[in-house]
């Protein structure tokens, strides 16, 4: 559980201050229509809270991830899509906000690894029974 | 004096380890007397060192000796004494003390107990082990010593995160190092049998015991650990494929191939080399763990410039051993040829389906965790979280839980297609009845992967018994019932996190006290908020009365908390679990007007993921045990008998 410890480092005291502050509307607060909610809740699963540690901004105390959410539900109220959002945020915080990797060609190996490693390693299985097949024969 | 005392001790430790690798090639290269009489009492000598120096810090920290540094910088003496005693290890020199004192331990617990290996295997086995040894004790010694003195001391701590006070810290990290290093076993296990040529099915059969006891409190740690997260972060949230919790998976995974690969071997003598180099892997996966960890590379990249020694340490550690032990395996794989053949539908192959794909999904996590790092060095700052782990992780686990389905009831070497077919039916029908169910119950609104989930929990907990029909129950091996118990701890699992993904429900609200909410049949009552002390921490505190169909069935009090030392607030969290599942409650900040925040989920079956968990250390420690008893029958009674797989 030492992933509990920078968190609480980075996010909790700033958490502690926002009582202070003036909050943002739908930090806590859920929409009113529940599909709409979903939509929201679905996207803050998988935006990174930037000032905790591998954190998404739906599991976070931070204040910065509190008004990411209320900006986030705010928008998703008017009307805006999810990915439309995610690609504002990234523009506005670089890729590093999204944990959902972008298309980006940097990522394509990322993408394609599943498949490579399941073609080689499958290929490599196959070949060694199907070898002691015709051994065995 | 304790803290002189424990270092000391330390030192003597990493000399008697350097003998002990002396020795063991003394003895196996030359097959000298002396030094094979001696290896086995220095080892044991080795692990009684490194568990008192352990026990001496424990001791610093029960005391709050302020003159020690490490005690200094992360005790208090108003703390608990159980997070005292816990807090030994709640910190980076701590938490690699106790890696050497289990590494050790193990190594003299392999010369004690270890009978079923030839001795000039054991002998290497042992030097393989000091090797290991060696180089934490030089980590420990020269770049993190945890008995370092302050001078002067200080008044008072500062105390340990107030996250970490909590039972979970007393058995979690100690489960996990226990798992973790367990493995350096198994790897020192297969650097022996390719140092003296004795990969086979001896070898698979001595190595297995101590891969499954590994693996018990690997599997039990990560359930532990994530269930320790679920409550304690307050967001419902119970695993996060966050780096650190990525580095216990991949041992975990290893192991697990590692201990089925390594049943062919012992059974049927096939799949050596694949089996030695699992080892290798297992052991590399639990370093590379330690590696991200304790460098603080992925958490925070900058660490590793605040503190480069120590990564690179580790680094050069991890290069040493496992380039050594893959150079060990070039030169020697020829020596290990692939033993017994079998086809395309047997049990054999379907366990190298089940090898196969656990170690694209190690590879999968592996590559996940760290390709932000290789980013990064390209200019490129990018995360890689839940949505490329569970998009690529999810599919996998299922075509794994269909080969768990298929392969226990496989006959060993060849099997009949068509008899395959038959036997898997009721499976089939299982899922499919599943998954016609969870579509018709959440109206089609269900995920396809938690939908896939159901179909697959249901093939698999029906599956997981089949091996038990028509057979006398009683005269059924206890690692049979290992296998059947872990399996259908899979099932009970995967239930619980496809049930806690599509049918989890949320409700947050700014409440008033006096207010009532509704959720999934539940009435939470929001009475009032009182302030409250503990030892280390004050709180506010709401009451909440929870009612069902008009009649109170509990209150629950979950509290904001403040701990002074350090200054941190945190969210106690309160589960109440139902039969049907489990309603989560937080209370968090206060706002504007007399209004609290507070977060209630209502999480049906969410316990299964860990209640799944436990089941599958059980059946582990079930196999454990019955594969004991029947070596040590066999050893009474020795017959060539061939060995019925569980």
């Amino acid at each position: 559980m030492r992933r509990l410890l920078p968190l609480m480092l980075v996010c909790a005291a700033p958490a502690f201050a926002q009582t202070a502050l003036p909050p943002a509307p739908y930090a806590d607060r859920q929409l009113e229509d529940p599909a709409q909610e979903a939509k929201a809740t679905a996207l803050m699963h998988t935006i990174r809270c930037l000032t905790c540690q591998s954190q998404s901004i739906a599991d976070s105390n931070a204040s910065m991830a509190s008004d990411m959410r209320s900006e986030i539900r705010e928008r998703i109220k008017r009307g805006e899509e999810p990915e439309h959002i995610r690609a504002w945020l990234i523009e506005r915080y670089g890729d590093w906000i999204s944990y959902k990797p972008t298309a980006e060609p940097i990522l394509w190996p990322l993408w394609a690894a599943p498949a490579l490693l399941l073609g080689a390693g499958g290929v490599l299985a196959w070949k060694r029974i199907r070898h002691k097949r015709k051994g065995s024969a | 004096m304790i803290a002189e005392t424990g270092l000391a001790a330390l030192w003597l430790a990493a000399m008697l380890a350097g003998a002990q690798l002396v020795f063991a090639w003394m003895a196996v290269a030359r097959g000298a007397e002396p030094a094979q009489r001696l290896i086995r009492p220095i080892a044991v000598a080795q692990g009684v060192l490194t568990c008192g120096a352990m026990a001496l810090l424990i001791l610093l920290f029960l005391r709050s000796d302020m003159s020690v540094y490490l005690v200094a910088a992360n005790s208090h003496s108003l703390k608990p004494l159980l997070y005292k005693f816990a807090g030994a290890w709640g910190n980076h020199e701590g938490s690699m003390l106790l890696w050497v004192a289990v590494i050790s331990a193990s190594g003299a617990a392999v010369a004690l107990f270890e009978r079923g290996l030839d001795k000039r295997t054991h002998y290497a086995t042992l030097g393989a082990q000091a090797a290991i040894s060696l180089g934490f004790y030089a980590f420990l010694l020269l770049a993190s010593n945890p008995f370092a003195r302050l001078n002067p001391p200080v008044e008072d701590g500062q105390g340990l995160n107030p996250l970490l006070q909590d039972p979970g810290l007393a058995f979690h990290p100690p489960t996990l190092y226990l798992g973790y290093v367990g493995l350096s076993v198994a790897f020192s296990f297969a650097v022996g049998a390719l140092l003296t040529r004795e990969v086979n099915a001896r070898f698979a059969k001595a190595v297995r015991p101590w891969v499954l006891a590994a693996w018990i409190l690997l599997t039990f740690g990560i359930t532990a650990g994530s269930y320790w997260a679920y409550y304690e972060l307050g967001w419902g949230g119970w695993w996060f494929w966050d780096p650190v919790e990525n580095a216990s998976l991949m041992p975990w995974l290893a192991a697990t191939a590692l201990f089925h690969s390594a049943s062919v071997l012992a059974a049927r003598d096939a799949l050596r080399a694949w089996t030695v180099m699992l080892a290798v892997i297992a052991f590399a996966m639990s370093m590379v763990g330690t590696f991200l960890v304790r460098s603080g590379i992925l958490t925070s990249v900058h660490a590793f410039a605040v503190d480069p020694t120590r990564g690179t340490f580790i680094l050069a550690l991890l290069g040493l051993y496992i380039g050594g032990a893959l150079a060990l395996f070039a030169l020697r794989v020829h020596t290990v040829n692939e033993g017994a053949r079998f086809e395309p539908v047997s049990r054999e192959a379907m366990l190298v389906l089940n090898n196969l794909l656990l170690c694209v999904i190690l590879a999968l996590v592996l590559i996940g965790t760290l390709y932000p790092l290789l980013t990064e060095m390209m200019g490129v700052r990018v995360s890689v979280g839940p949505p490329y782990f569970n998009a690529v992780i999810g599919p996998l686990t299922i075509a794994l839980m269909a080969v768990l389905v298929v392969g226990p009831l496989l006959r060993w070497r060849k099997d009949d297609p068509k008899a395959m077919v038959r036997r898997t039916t009721p499976a089939m029908i299982a899922a499919a009845l599943a998954l016609i169910a969870v579509i018709a119950l959440s109206a089609g609104a269900i995920g396809w992967l938690s939908a896939l989930g159901f179909a697959a929990a249901a093939a698999v907990a029906l599956a997981s018994l089949l091996p038990l029909w028509k057979r006398n129950l009683l005269r059924t091996p206890l690692y049979t019932w290992g296998m059947v118990v872990a399996h259908l701890g899979c099932a009970v699992s995967l239930a619980g996190m496809a049930s806690e993904s599509a049918f989890s429900q949320e409700r947050l609200a700014a409440a008033r006290p006096g207010e009532k909410f509704e959720l999934a049949g539940y009435t939470v009552a929001f009475d009032h908020v009182l302030p409250i002390a503990g030892p280390n921490w004050t709180a506010m505190e709401a009451t909440l009365t929870v009612s069902r169909n008009g009649r109170v069935i509990g209150t629950a009090k979950p509290q904001s908390r403040f701990f002074a030392d350090p200054p941190t607030p945190t969210n106690e969290s309160v589960q109440m679990t139902r039969l049907g599942g489990q309603l989560y409650l937080v209370l968090g900040d206060q706002l504007e007007a007399g209004r609290w925040q507070l977060r209630i989920w209502w999480k049906p079956f969410v316990t299964f993921i860990w209640a799944g968990g436990g089941l599958i250390a059980l059946g582990g420690a079930l196999a454990l045990i019955g594969r004991i008893r029947r070596e040590r029958r066999h050893k009474a009674a020795p017959k060539p008998a061939r060995e019925r797989f569980a």
